[in-house]
Formats: C-alpha cells, sequence, structure tokens
C-alpha cells in the first residue's frame, strides 16, 4: 500500500518538474556544453546559416489573350560559401493548366511540377522558365498561379554538425598577449566593484537602520539604481560624464576644479599626483567600476539591513551600560553579526561582478581599457564574427565561473541557507 | 571643560555647514545661476563662527529667538561674502542654516562633558551627511535624465549647467521630444512589445514554476537534494556564456527577431529563481492543511490550485513581480536576437537610437524615462512585495 502510495508521489513529482526541468535544460544547460562543442570548430558569423536552395517565382505574360503565361523561377543558394546537393523542385499548377516543352530535368504529373537539379555551388544562380497554357484555350488567372509557392529541399552541411574540430581558437585565446592584460582588467572591475557596493551599501544600511524623518521615503529611493533599467541608466551617465556637454565636467570647469574638460569614459589613463607619488590611474576603468558601484551597493544594502534589523537591541542597551560609545558598538557588536553576511554578499557579488556585460558594454563598449572577458565574448563572437572564438572565451569565464563556486560552496555554502 | 570635544564638534559641524550649503550652490548652479567660486575656505570660517557662538550663547536666551538671529546673522554675512543670487536662493541658504542649527539644540557645554561624546558628534553629523549624500548622489541622475527629456537641442547646448523645466512656455515644445520618440521613432510599439513580454514571461515562468516548486518542496522524490542544490548552481551562470550557441540555434530555427524567442529564453533564465523562491515559501505552509485536502479527495493539482496558491499569493506577487523586473529590463538577449526594428522591446530600441550619432539626447533621455519610469513607479506602489523578491532573488544580478 505505501509502496503504491510513495510510487504515486514520485510520479506526480516528475510530472510536475518536467516541463521546468526540460526548459532549463534547453535553454541554460544545453547552451553550457554546446559551447565546448563550438568552441572548438572554426566558424564564422557567416557560417552559421543553414545554406538553402530558394526560388523566386514571377508570372509574364507572353501572348495577348492570357492562355500562355511564362513563369520564372529565379533559382539560387542562399549560401556564399556551401554547396547544396540533390536539389529537388516542387511545384503546383492549378486544374487544366499544363506546362509546355518542359525542361528536361523536370516532370509533370497530375498537376505537379517536380525538377531534380542535382548539386549546386555556393552562390548559384539560375533562371528557370516554364511555359504553360491552359488545356481548353481559355484565359489563365495569373493569381491562381502566383498564389502557389514552389517548394525545394537539398542537403547541405551544416558547419555545426560536422566532425571537423581545431585546438586554433584556444591557442589564439592564450597566446595573446593581451590575455593576461584581459584577465587583470576582469579581475580589478569585478574586486574594487564588488567590494565599493559592500562598503557603500553597509553605510547606507546602517544609515536607514536609525531612526529619522524621510528613513522609509530613503529606503526607497536607495533601491532606485538597482531596479531603474540598465540601459536608461548607463545613457544617462554617459550623457552625465560627457566631456563636451556633460553635466559634471561642466560643474568642474564652472568651479575652476578643472581647467578643461576630461573624458571620463575614453581616456584610459590619468596621471595624478598624490602626495608626491606619481599614480598612473586607469580612468575609464575606475569610472566603470563607480557606475557599478552605484547601480549595485543597493543589494548589498537590502542583505545587510535585514542582518542588522534581526540584531536583538538589548545588545547594544547592555553595551550602553557598560559604557561602550559608538564606535565601540559598531566594532564589538555589529560588525561580528554582520560578517557572515559580508562574506556571502562578497562571494556572490565577486561572481556576478565577473560576469558582468550590459554595464561596461552600454558605458564604453569595451573600449579605454575597460575590455573584461564577458566583454571580450561578445567582441570575438559578433564584432570580429568569430563564433568559434567567443565560444573560446564563455568557456574560459565557465571555467573560472567554476573554480569560484566550489570556493564559495567550500568556504559558505552551507552556511547561506541559515543567513 | 574639555577642549577635544569642542574642537571635534566644531570641526565637524562648520565642515557639515559648508558642505550642506555648497551643494545647495551647486544646486543653484544647475538652474541657471551664474555661481563660479565655491568659497570653500571662507564659509568655513563662517560656519566655524556660528557653531562657536551657538556654544557660546547656550541657554541663555529662548531657542526660537537665538536660532533665527543666529541663521539670519549667518545667511546675511554669507550673502555678503559670496555672490549673490536671486532671493529663492537666498532664502535656501537662510532656510538651511535655521535646519543645521536646529539641530545643534542639544549641544551646549554641558552636552559637551559627557562619555563618548566627540565620537557621538561625529556619527551625528556623519550620518546626517550621509543621508544628503545619498539622496544627492542617487536621485541626481534620475534628475537629469527626466529634465534632459524637456530640453531643446539649442538649450542644451547654450548652457549644459542650466538643468531648469521651463514649463511656462508652449507646452507643445515642452514634451517635443516625447511627440517626436512616439511618432518618429515609433515607441508606442516597444511599449506594447515590453509589456507582452514582460507579462508574458511572468505567466509562463509562474505556470512552470508552482508545480515544480511544489514538488521540490513536498514530494519525495530519487534526485531531490540533487536538484534543489542545482537550481542555484545553475542560477549562477550568467547570461554571457548563454548568448553565442543560442545565438546561432535560434538563427538556424528562424527564432530571432521573435517574441517567442525572447520568452523561451527569459523564462528559462527567470525559472531557476522563482522556483527556488517559491519552495522556500511552500515549505513554510503547514502540511495539515494539504493533509485535510487530500482527504477530501483533491488530487495534486487540487491542492495547488485551490490550497497552495491561494496561501502564497503574497509569494506569488513576490515572484511575479521581480520576473517582471528582470524581463522588462533585460538587455543582452534582446541584443542578440532582436535586430529588426519590428520586433525591438524598448531596452533595445533605446540602445538602437545610440547607433545613429545625430539622434538628439533629449530624444534617448526621453525614451530613457519612458522604459525607467513604469519600472519605477511598480517598484514604489508594490515595494514591500519587490523587496522581499528581491531579497530572495538578488544573489543574482
Amino acid at each position: 500500500m505505501t509502496d503504491t502510495l510513495s510510487k504515486i508521489e514520485k510520479r506526480t513529482a516528475y510530472t510536475l518538474l518536467l516541463p521546468a526541468v526540460f526548459l532549463v535544460f534547453a535553454i541554460v544547460l544545453f547552451p553550457i556544453f554546446a559551447n565546448i562543442w563550438i568552441s572548438f570548430k572554426e566558424v564564422q558569423l557567416k557560417d552559421i546559416r543553414i545554406p538553402e536552395p530558394r526560388a523566386k517565382k514571377i508570372v509574364k505574360t507572353i501572348s495577348e489573350d492570357n492562355t500562355k503565361l511564362k513563369i520564372v523561377y529565379r533559382l539560387r543558394n542562399s549560401s556564399l560559401i556551401e554547396n547544396i546537393d540533390n536539389i529537388k523542385f516542387l511545384d503546383k499548377l492549378p486544374t487544366n493548366i499544363e506546362p509546355i516543352d518542359l525542361d528536361s530535368r523536370c516532370t509533370f504529373r497530375s498537376k505537379k511540377i517536380q525538377c531534380d537539379f542535382g548539386n549546386w555551388e555556393a552562390k548559384y544562380r539560375e533562371n528557370f522558365e516554364i511555359v504553360v497554357q491552359n488545356v481548353n484555350k481559355v484565359k489563365i488567372d495569373k493569381n491562381s498561379i502566383k498564389s502557389q509557392k514552389p517548394k525545394l529541399s537539398g542537403d547541405a552541411d551544416n558547419i555545426l554538425l560536422t566532425t571537423k574540430f581545431t585546438l586554433k581558437n584556444f591557442k589564439q585565446v592564450f597566446n595573446e598577449n593581451e590575455f593576461l592584460d584581459l584577465l587583470l582588467t576582469t579581475f580589478y572591475f569585478t574586486f574594487f566593484g564588488t567590494v565599493g557596493a559592500i562598503v557603500f551599501g553597509m553605510f547606507a544600511a546602517q544609515l536607514v537602520n536609525q531612526k529619522f524623518y524621510g528613513r522609509t521615503f530613503m529606503r526607497s529611493i536607495l533601491l532606485f539604481p538597482y531596479v531603474g533599467p540598465v540601459v536608461a541608466l548607463a545613457y544617462t551617465w554617459t550623457l552625465l560624464l560627457d566631456p563636451n556637454s556633460g553635466t559634471l565636467n561642466a560643474l568642474l570647469v564652472n568651479f575652476g576644479v578643472l581647467d578643461k574638460p576630461i573624458n571620463l569614459l575614453g581616456q584610459k589613463y590619468i596621471e595624478l599626483n598624490l602626495m608626491g607619488f606619481d599614480i598612473k590611474l586607469r580612468l575609464a576603468l575606475t569610472t566603470v567600476i563607480m557606475f557599478e558601484i552605484w547601480r549595485y551597493f543597493p543589494l548589498a544594502f537590502l542583505f545587510i539591513l535585514a542582518r542588522l534589523q534581526a540584531v536583538p537591541k538589548d545588545l547594544y542597551e547592555a553595551a550602553e551600560v557598560d559604557g561602550a560609545g559608538p564606535l565601540r558598538k559598531f566594532v564589538n557588536i555589529t560588525l561580528p553579526q554582520i560578517t557572515a553576511i559580508l562574506s556571502i554578499l562578497f562571494m556572490i557579488r565577486f561572481i556576478w561582478n565577473f560576469n558582468k556585460f550590459e554595464d561596461i558594454f552600454l558605458l564604453t563598449g569595451g573600449a579605454s581599457g575597460t575590455r573584461t572577458l564577458p566583454i571580450n565574448v561578445y567582441q570575438q563572437g559578433f564584432a570580429v564574427s568569430n563564433i568559434g572564438m567567443g565560444s573560446a572565451v564563455s568557456i574560459v569565464i565557465v571555467v573560472l565561473l567554476i573554480i569560484f563556486m566550489i570556493v564559495y560552496f567550500k568556504l559558505i555554502g552551507k552556511r547561506a541557507n541559515e543567513i | 571643560m574639555k577642549y577635544k570635544p569642542l574642537l571635534i564638534y566644531l570641526f565637524i559641524s562648520s565642515v557639515f555647514l559648508t558642505l550642506i550649503s555648497s551643494i545647495w550652490k551647486i544646486m543653484a548652479t544647475l538652474q541657471g545661476l551664474k555661481l563660479t567660486v565655491i568659497n570653500f575656505n571662507v564659509n568655513f570660517i563662517l560656519a566655524l563662527l556660528l557653531s562657536l557662538s551657538f556654544i557660546l550663547i547656550g541657554k541663555k536666551i529662548n531657542h526660537q529667538i537665538k536660532i533665527l538671529t543666529l541663521s539670519l546673522f549667518f545667511t546675511f554675512s554669507y550673502i555678503l561674502i559670496n555672490e549673490s543670487g536671486p532671493i529663492w536662493y537666498d532664502i535656501g541658504i537662510f532656510l538651511i542654516t535655521l535646519f543645521f542649527t536646529n539641530r545643534l539644540k542639544n549641544y551646549d557645554t554641558n552636552l559637551l562633558k559627557e562619555d563618548f561624546i566627540s565620537e557621538k558628534i561625529v556619527f551625528d553629523f556623519l550620518s546626517l551627511f550621509a543621508i544628503v549624500f545619498f539622496a544627492f548622489v542617487i536621485l541626481f541622475p534620475f534628475y537629469l535624465m527626466f529634465v534632459t527629456s524637456f530640453k531643446t537641442q539649442a538649450a542644451l547646448l547654450f548652457n549644459p549647467l542650466d538643468l531648469s523645466i521651463n514649463f511656462t512656455n508652449n507646452l507643445a515644445e515642452v514634451f517635443k521630444s516625447y511627440f517626436i520618440i512616439f511618432k518618429t521613432y515609433d515607441f508606442g510599439r516597444y511599449i506594447y512589445t515590453s509589456s507582452i513580454v514582460s507579462i508574458g514571461t511572468v505567466i509562463i515562468t509562474l505556470i512552470f514554476a508552482i508545480p515544480a516548486a511544489y514538488a521540490v518542496a513536498r514530494l519525495n522524490f530519487f534526485g531531490k537534494t540533487f536538484l534543489s542544490t542545482s537550481i542555484l548552481v545553475i542560477y549562477m551562470f550568467p547570461a554571457i556564456v548563454l548568448v553565442i550557441p543560442l545565438y546561432t540555434v535560434f538563427s538556424q530555427l528562424g527564432l530571432r527577431n521573435s517574441i517567442e524567442g525572447l520568452l523561451i529564453v527569459y523564462t528559462a533564465t527567470t525559472l531557476p529563481v522563482a522556483i527556488y523562491m517559491l519552495q522556500g515559501y511552500f515549505k513554510s505552509i503547514p502540511k495539515e492543511i494539504e493533509d485535510a485536502g487530500l482527504m477530501d479527495g483533491q488530487n495534486w493539482f487540487g491542492i495547488i490550485i485551490k490550497i497552495i496558491i491561494p496561501l502564497s499569493l503574497p509569494a506569488i506577487a513576490s515572484v511575479a513581480l521581480y520576473v517582471f523586473m528582470i524581463a522588462w529590463n533585460e538587455f543582452l538577449f534582446s541584443l542578440m536576437f532582436l535586430d529588426n526594428p519590428k520586433s525591438f522591446t524598448l531596452s533595445r530600441a533605446i540602445n538602437h537610437l545610440t547607433g545613429d550619432a545625430e539622434t538628439p539626447r533629449q530624444y534617448l533621455m526621453a525614451g530613457s524615462v519612458v522604459v525607467t519610469l513604469p519600472i519605477l513607479l511598480i517598484f514604489v506602489y508594490f515595494e514591500k512585495y519587490l523587496v522581499s523578491g528581491l531579497t530572495a532573488g538578488s544573489v543574482k544580478g
């Protein structure tokens, strides 16, 4: 009895899960594995269209009474590089209409024209003509012929499905001088973006945890940067930072802080002199990190605030009785209470910043020293049009990601659910 | 009397007042005032004198009279030293000073003798400044976006610092950018597409996620622990590593430039987090209620429809709003999959606007307002639900 019950339960569970699991497998897991396949292939963007035979049908008048018509099919191979083999053609004619002097490649039987065009090389083109007449010698309705679309089929190699593999992509990824630079930029961006967001989030949370007039309002607007669409916010920032007529530069010049505007998003380095040290700062990258911090500190804020509100009030009261000041209270009570959430936040945000694409893409497009690994996937795949290379870079990202995740689950994975 | 707290008080409060008045000055400049000198040092000394006289006067006179006279004095000297502005600017300075002196209400020589008073002073003013700072830094870009959309090209080039909106002008002129993006750039269609895609994603995600989450939360089956951990792991894989294979497959299947294609991808990428959030809530529903349903002869379908869904409406609302937000704001997939303007979403359309360098920026900002405003309004209105959705889902972002 119990056995059948548990069987029913299992079956129900699988039925309920199947649609969701199938969809996630098809759209999320399959591509991750497909990346491995593609990354070992030499594929360009233009190769991924499957070559197909195409025909455009044009009907022409050749006699005055329209008892005869000429049909012209403009045939072509859609691919510029691949051949198509064994091409079959099929078109239907209306009742009582028959072709005259049909091409030797074709046959006409029970209203159907069937042709065997053999093989077409790449870029193949042909104007294929058929003259038709009405059996009863009456006028043919042009539209009845036009409305029928010809069908073509053929065999072509799908470059993605062949078994030709190469290591070229990976060699190119690692041999490029820029790879180390790419990795460094990515880590620089990820690390400072993460730390900055957490520090600001902590300040904001500490702030909102106090009582003051307009606190709920403050709590709402603190989440705006995260809730707003990235496209709108990135372009607003671009406008704000624009060197020619951006508000920030205009303000700084107006108040005499700067002599002339600086291109915060388009200048790779800036020379700074801090206390006698000449520092060469990655300017565009720093600006992008600022945007990143601005946009994602709300998340850290939300987490830390939730944790702060759970800290028992009597801890602070007891500390007050013991004569502790605000600083001591923060260091000895608040910080220990939030270290766990801070470390989890750091790991999670690190992983997510590591994969960040949209923000950098919209602000700089990866120019002026802001090219990170995810940007490189896009540039290799769609700007250079080398799909194989793009996939190879994706694989590098996935491997690094898996390493991060192992570290994450080893260090704090189990505690993550408790907090 | 201790001198250290006094000095700290003087320093911190003066810096605070100077910073706040400088921010006011910057804001006034952005309304088109011609001010070019911050004058930080002089104003700092002025603020120092104000704080010092405040503490010296102490409680000798009535608080209200004291702050009024002191603020008036400060405002007049401030106006004398700094560049003059219109009357609203001076009133602003006066109100800031009034607010500041009112904040100082508790400060007198006795208070400065308390324990840890230096720390308390620093914390007090720091948090006050942080409120102004955060509010300014967060709201300013939104304000800029909003104002720019109401400007004309000529006004923007003439004075990039003038961010005031002149509604006394012809209203058709003020809203011109909006008319143009709807008429010439067809934004009505993009709003429609974005809405269909976002609402569609929410509905499909819920249809798939609720049964799956119920199974994970309640039923026993082989591979359950594996599944629930892999949900989180899958969720951590970013869109950028999925993009190339999906692009190639979608090209070959003809799913690019179609709403269906976007719906499939958005649903699949939000499903893991939806399941994760819902199953956590389902677990918190007492099992006895379901057992009662089982007794009444309900099957799992009946249980989900009649018991689970009505009881977990708040969680479902959170998930729905969170998924809606993700789908509405999504950019990467819409960039990859859509290149026919007929099937653009709002985000993609705005990105497309920038493709032409000639497009005036006020159109761009009008478009940005159109895409930002709905999501912000939804957020403000349903804040409670969306915040719990964000907290649960914000492992991603």
